[in-house]
């Protein structure tokens, strides 16, 4: 093969895979690129139920139930315009509270219930997932956070 | 006085890196006797940076709150390295570092490099200094790191706790040493297109930067994945975080870097594409920095967040990255044709891991920055682990089985019968390990059994390149490159393992009580309180038994008061064929507390693996060294 030939070759081939890349990228994206919902977004975007998604919002004050078996709980993250219950079966971070900010990855249920197999820990306690700071902008506890 | 000696000292660094560059510039322009200054700039630049974070270390360690810096991120109370390790721990300190081992970097490019032609260097030193001068500026004018408080405070704000801990204090260094050495790759590149100079002596210079930059990214990610492990208490060692992206995106660049630089140091091909790959690998390493020390994306761990800073970030990102390849394509003409190589040969197999790796490179890009696209245009989305695995699962899987074929081809031209043959071995390994997957864990995931089988044969295959050979007369290079693909097979049996095999048991146990998880009976004994130098704790004594052996472990929630921060310290009992990690949780009642157990067959096989990487890269360069040594010395 001749040395212009190879790299007109080469060139080519790194195009088809770049190419390739993008296509299988933007595929994947289209799939699964809504991975965080709010409150709002998932009662407006109808996520459908079993796929794995985050949900952020603020725990709703007075929400938090907890169960018999002692390591399970319930409660309700809002974003100031719409609720969700939750569902979680394990350990909550150290700084889960009522009326703070938190992020849980699970599925929606087919009832619009949300199950939460992880609740997302905030590294300290002025971190807010920018995503959840933009939808609750009016929120009074978010500007305590923010001090 | 201390601050202010130091900021004298940054200003000084500032001024030689920009007295450097203007010299480089004269030079080159003909300009003459001006040449044998730039290497004492350099040097001199790097003595004076390192100066400045010294004397930052000294001010952090002094606990002084007059500095504004120390104020929000030290505490008097804190433990000596961990006053130490908040100098880094915040944004102009890590910053200040970057710029130090950057001046360090260079002045050993002007202090060892002997070998590359003068003018070449000159322009490699001018690179360097043009990197650092952005970074002065940033940290002169927009966030100097000596900035005094007045009126001082009585103490320290302290650090964020989750950062109080060994493997953290050193994780940064780490990576920083990485990404600068990529800097200095980019820089040779530089001055290789400035003096049209590309060829295989510009690839022999930039070879053991480029190795030492990932060594250090290697150790870096899998420090971290590990202190992710075991600090955050969730069992999970990689999240598809922007932060992790950050460090894996210039991981992957330099890989590839790593192995076109082979090829052009060995065989003289792949010229045009090794430059632009380093231009890439640093391009990575500026994003990297980009986006985590912008806080622009959602990251569980995102420190020192500042928008206003990410933009600086942005602007000497586009700056560099636009003039490197404003270079590269007006130079690129210039860069001879190297020499040709059959399809079916090891350049053929090192051009198609370079596409692979881009690939994953672009794939791993896209997921992280398309975020940032749809919210300049006024919507809002994250992209998470679904969308990570699907793309970069299956083509790292199909990635890990070309390494193990790679090393068996000959350079230059093989026949693809004869490396046919050579797999044979390897490849009957495969359907045997996946016929066994099937009788042994016939209900495991076909990804997870995918990354054993794979793992299985790829591992056997990359000690290949051994077979027949003298052990002791194997040159060091080819040791390295063994243990470092053979690494990357155990890492993946390690996750392959974690994730086909982990048994998990969550509880309520009442003090005296006890739980199964896989082979071992858990027992809680008893829950007591205990203190450490900044923090309080309730810690639970825990008996584990297997079979006839029993062990005590030691779970901790950890509150500190300064800054008020709550961690939960996981106990974790490493054993030859797993862990066993137990995180102590809230207090349901009167008498039963959270437990969470995890039993995690071989999961330590995943950051052993990757210290076997990054020691087969140590060998590598070490060998490398040793052999340009010798022919230095012969010449």
């Amino acid at each position: 093969m001749k040395a212009k030939n190879q790299r007109l070759w080469l060139i080519g081939l790194a195009a088809v895979a770049m190419l390739a890349a993008v296509l299988l990228g933007m595929w994947a994206l289209k799939d699964q690129a809504s991975y965080f919902y709010t409150p709002a977004d998932a009662v407006r975007d109808r996520v459908e139920p079993g796929r794995q998604v985050r949900l952020g919002g603020m725990v709703e004050k007075g929400s938090i139930v907890k169960q018999a078996d002692g390591v399970s709980i319930r409660f309700v993250v809002t974003d100031g315009q719409a609720t969700v219950p939750v569902r979680f079966t394990g350990i909550v971070p150290d700084l889960f509270r009522e009326g703070s900010g938190v992020v849980a990855e699970g599925h929606f249920e087919a009832g619009g219930g949300f199950v939460a197999e992880t609740i997302l820990a905030k590294h300290d306690e002025r971190y807010m997932p920018p995503q959840v700071a933009g939808a609750m902008h009016k929120s009074d506890s978010l500007e305590a956070d923010r001090k | 006085m201390i601050a202010e000696a130091g900021l004298a000292a940054l200003w000084l660094a500032a001024a030689l890196a920009a007295l450097q560059l203007a010299l480089v510039a004269l030079s080159l322009r003909g300009a003459e006797g001006l040449d044998g200054l730039v290497r004492p700039a350099a040097l001199a630049q790097g003595v004076l940076a390192c100066l400045a974070f010294g004397l930052l270390i000294w001010l952090f360690v002094r606990v002084d709150v007059s500095v504004a810096l120390v104020a929000a991120n030290d505490h008097s109370a804190k433990p000596l390295l961990y006053r130490f390790a908040a100098t880094w721990g915040n944004h102009e300190g890590s910053m200040l570092m970057w710029v130090a081992i950057l001046s360090v970097a260079g002045g050993a490019v002007a202090v060892l490099e002997k070998r590359l032609p003068e003018r070449t260097l000159l322009a490699t030193l001018g690179g360097q200094a043009t990197i650092a001068l952005g970074f002065y500026a940033f940290l002169l004018f927009a966030s100097n790191p000596f900035a005094r408080l007045d009126p001082a405070p009585l103490d320290g704000k302290g650090l964020n706790p989750l950062l109080q801990d060994p493997g953290l204090a050193f994780h940064p260094p780490t990576l920083y040493i990485g990404y600068v050495g990529l800097s200095v790759a980019f820089s040779f590149a530089i001055g290789a297109l400035v003096t049209r100079d590309v060829g295989p002596a510009f690839a022999r210079a930039m070879r053991p930067w480029v190795l030492g930059a990932w060594i250090f990214l290697t150790l870096g990610i899998t420090a971290g994945s590990y202190w992710a492990y075991y600090e955050l208490g969730w069992g999970g060692w990689w999240f598809w975080d922007p932060v992790e992206n950050a460090s894996l995106m210039p991981w992957l660049a330099a890989t590839a870097l790593l192995h076109s630089v082979t090829v052009l140091a060995t065989r003289d091909g792949l010229r045009a594409w090794t430059v632009m790959l380093a231009v890439v690998a640093f391009s990575m390493s500026m994003v990297g920095t980009f986006l985590v020390r912008s806080g622009i994306l959602t990251s569980v761990h995102s420190f020192a967040v500042d928008p206003r800073r990410g933009a600086f970030i942005l602007i000497l990102l586009a700056l560099y990255i636009g003039g490197a390849l404003a270079l590269f394509g007006a130079r690129v003409g210039t860069v001879k044709e190297g020499s040709r190589f059959d399809p079916v040969s090891r350049e053929g197999a090192l051009v198609v891991n370079n596409l692979l790796l881009t690939v994953v490179l672009g794939l791993v890009l896209m997921g992280t920055l398309y975020p940032l696209v749809v919210e300049s245009f006024g919507g809002r989305i994250s992209v998470g682990p679904p969308y990570f695995n699907a793309v970069a699962g299956p083509i790292a899987l199909i990635l890990m089985l070309l390494m193990a074929v790679g090393p068996m081809v000959r350079w230059r031209r093989d026949s693809a019968r004869a490396v046919l043959g050579r797999v044979v071995v390897p490849a009957a390994v495969l359907v045997v390990a996946l016929v066994a997957s099937f009788l042994l864990a016939p209900r495991i995931g076909w990804m997870p059994r995918l990354g054993l089988v794979v793992a299985a044969g790829v591992g056997l295959g990359s000690l290949a390149p051994l077979w027949g050979r003298n052990l002791l007369r194997t040159p060091l290079f080819t040791w390295g490159m063994v243990v470092a693909h053979f690494g990357l097979a155990v890492s993946l049996a390690g996750m392959a393992s974690d994730s086909a095999f982990t048994v998990e048991r969550l509880s309520a146990t009442a003090v005296g009580g006890s739980e199964r998880v896989g082979p071992f009976t858990v027992r809680l004994d008893g829950v007591e309180p205990t203190f450490g130098p900044n923090w309080q704790a309730i810690e639970g004594s825990v008996t584990a038994t297997r079979g006839g052996t029993s062990f005590a472990m030691r779970p901790q929630a950890r509150a500190f008061w300064s800054p008020p921060t709550e961690t939960s310290e996981a106990a974790i009992r490493t054993m030859l064929d797993g862990q066993l990690y137990v995180v102590l949780g809230k207090q349901v009642d009167e008498t039963r507390w959270q437990m969470r157990l995890w039993w995690k067959p071989f999961v330590t096989f995943i950051w052993l693996g990757g210290a076997l990487v990054a020691l087969g890269g140590a060998l590598s360069l070490i060998g490398r060294v040793r052999r340009e040594r010798r022919a230095t010395q012969w010449d």
